[in-house]
């Protein structure tokens, strides 16, 4: 039996007047309902003043129709039965709000994605439900409550970690718009990565040119504070309001209050112990050839690079994508400082993507470099003066002899990366890299707000991409930064008088957001549960822990939610 | 100076692109060719790796 009697309801629940707007969706619902006969059975529904159907509620007539209605019959509650509240409740809240109702006083039923659209075949059923879905929307809806949102003040300032080409450019941007960066880097120089290179692809700029602009543009800006050979080592808060520890050269902790956090942290080679004979010095990596190009200390006249070495494999089952280029790049280097050596390049598949990488692999085959393919079940095998390569298409093992091997190895996550990511309540992927929000929707952006990313932290890139995905991450911050303040969603959780500060919710929060607190009483000390605004999110795991009915959730609270499951079951 | 941002294609990189600095609180003019915006991503059913619906 219904917990809710007439009697017991306050006067603002039986008064409520509430409008019901059915959406077709075009044919996304009206396809497989009868959006006509549902309009019709929300009229009948108790405190349902009025019910109307649309073609689409979210487009221009449809907002303009559910303003009128507040204004015009005097709606206190409105239902929108349609798609995903992910979809249109934003746009849905604030067309009430501008109808001078407030914007909690709203509630969504979704017929389309939770109906029409899984049950297709079952037309007569999906009818039913979608009444049932409207019925319990209704009967919630007359006991919301209004809410405010809840705003915050925020710290112009950001933090970037690490000071490679990505970082860099992430905190000179953000710095020339007028925000304070701390840029933070672990080594005792910036640069990351950029500092064991040679040259460029494609168009062969020093890498040494570009890490020094770089720099000296980082130095040159006075609201931006560079720290090297230190480390962050917590991070606690919330965007807007990051509290940072970092622990600087001295070995001193120093605290940062920053509003956003850009994550730069890199990627490192793949040493390959124990893979191709590797031994550093006759077999070698690309970075290490690399070093030896850029120091002109290159005597070999002999050369085999093999490719995905330590990549594509069960271990690493990603394509690093920039090594394709780097060899062909370094070829072309070794070919111009000694044009009668020979250079081998082996490999499994290339690739140049990119809108001028293409050329340097006709480049580098009309300078007479090799390509050759081997074949992954058999790769090719690294001994004392030659490289044997089983030949897959002749069927036929070719010595190739050498004086140089050289090992195209992947970028790897560095090994303090699932540290980092634990201290910042980020995620991570299956090879250790950070892991964006939304690959397509948000992907520069971490699923914990005001935290970003970019360059090889989360995925191996070229020197452009880094520095375009710097520039990104800075953009998508200072789009938290430059707000006068936050605003969050009112539904969040909510201490009531009830709370006897068991706890039981503290340790089971997954944002951190509870704690207890201490309280007098009539002489006495008590504890009770406290929630921190900003980091609550409403998932509602403190309410559905507490026994006691402790702690609730707006807008699911207990009424609320007795009030959906009596409408639910009234069809039964 | 006048502060306003014109933005010429109205596809996801200028889409995104309008929004971020509408966030950041400056007036955008987003300008597209043809009379729906979304671009050729909105001509795509689902895009890997997510397989979300590309509208």
């Amino acid at each position: 039996m219904s917990e809710h009697t007439e009697k017991t309801m306050k006067p603002d629940v039986l008064e409520a007047r509430i409008g019901v707007f059915v959406c077709h969706c075009g044919s996304n619902i009206a396809g497989y309902l009868d959006c006509e006969a549902l309009t019709k059975y929300a009229a009948t529904l108790p405190r349902v003043v009025y019910a109307k159907n649309n073609l689409y509620t979210c487009s221009e007539a449809g907002i303009a129709e559910i303003k009128n209605a507040i204004e015009q019959r005097g709606l206190t509650r409105v239902v929108v039965a349609s798609c995903s509240p992910r979809t249109h409740m934003p746009l849905f809240k604030s067309a009430c709000a501008e109808a001078g109702l407030n914007p909690y006083l709203f509630e969504m039923a979704n017929i389309r994605d939770q109906c029409s659209w899984v049950h297709m075949q079952q037309r007569e059923g999906a009818q039913e439900k979608a009444m049932d879905l409207i019925r319990m929307a209704v009967a919630k809806a007359a006991f919301l409550e209004p809410q405010q949102d809840i705003e915050s003040s925020l710290v112009r300032k950001a933090l970037v970690i690490g000071g490679g080409v990505a970082g860099m450019s992430a905190a000179i941007a953000m710095a020339d718009v007028g925000i304070d960066v701390v840029l933070v880097e672990k080594e005792a120089e910036l640069g990351g990565l950029l500092r064991r290179i040679n040259r460029l692809a494609p168009k062969g700029e020093k890498a040494e040119d570009l890490v020094r602009d770089l720099v000296q543009l980082v130095l040159s800006k006075e609201n931006l504070k560079t720290m090297l050979e230190s480390e962050v080592t917590g991070v606690g808060g919330v965007i807007g309001n990051y509290e940072v520890s970092i622990r600087n050269g001295n070995g001193l902790e120093i605290q940062e209050m920053v509003g956003s956090i850009v994550v730069a942290t890199g990627a490192v080679p793949l040493q390959p112990h124990g893979l191709f004979g590797y031994n550093g010095q006759n077999v070698i990596t690309q970075i290490e050839l690399e070093e030896k190009l850029r120091s002109g200390e290159l005597n070999a006249r002999n050369v085999v690079m093999i490719q995905c070495v330590g990549a594509r494999s069960p271990e690493r089952t990603y394509c690093s994508r920039v090594c394709c280029l780097t060899a062909v790049k370094n070829a072309l280097y070794i070919k111009e400082m000694h044009p009668d050596a020979h250079v081998h390049i082996l490999y499994r598949d290339i690739q140049m993507y990119g809108a001028e990488n293409e050329k340097l692999l006709w480049d580098a085959r009309g300078r007479g470099v090799r390509f050759d393919v081997y074949d992954v079940g058999r790769p090719p095998v690294v001994k004392e003066g030659a490289v044997e390569l089983y030949r897959p298409l002749m069927g036929e093992v070719e010595e190739i002899p050498c004086d140089l091997v050289i090992l195209s190895t992947p970028l790897v996550a560095p090994e303090n990366t699932p540290a980092l990511a634990n201290l910042m309540r980020i995620s991570i992927d299956q090879n250790n890299f950070f892991l964006e929000a939304h690959a397509k929707l948000r992907p520069l952006d971490f699923a914990t707000d005001g935290i970003f990313l970019c360059g090889t932290a989360r995925y191996p890139a070229t020197v452009c991409e880094a520095q375009a995905q710097g520039l990104g991450a800075a953009s998508r911050a200072e789009t938290v930064l430059f707000k006068e303040k936050l605003v969050a969603s009112a539904l969040i959780s909510q201490v009531t008088d009830l709370c006897d500060g068991c706890g039981y919710c503290v340790d089971l929060c997954p944002y951190n957001a509870l704690s207890l607190e201490e309280y007098e009483r009539d002489g006495h000390i008590y504890k009770r549960n406290k929630v921190d605004k900003m980091l609550c999110k409403g998932c509602g795991v403190c309410a559905a822990t507490c026994p006691k009915g402790g702690v609730v959730v707006c807008g699911f609270t207990r009424n609320q939610l007795q009030a959906q499951v009596d409408a639910a079951l009234e069809a039964m | 100076m006048n502060r306003d941002v014109l933005v010429i294609g109205g596809g996801i990189a200028g889409i995104q692109a309008s929004l971020d600095l509408a966030e950041m609180g400056i007036k955008v003019h987003l300008v597209e060719r043809l009379p729906s915006i979304g671009g050729r991503m909105a001509q795509l059913d689902k895009t890997f790796p997510t397989n979300d619906c590309a509208l």
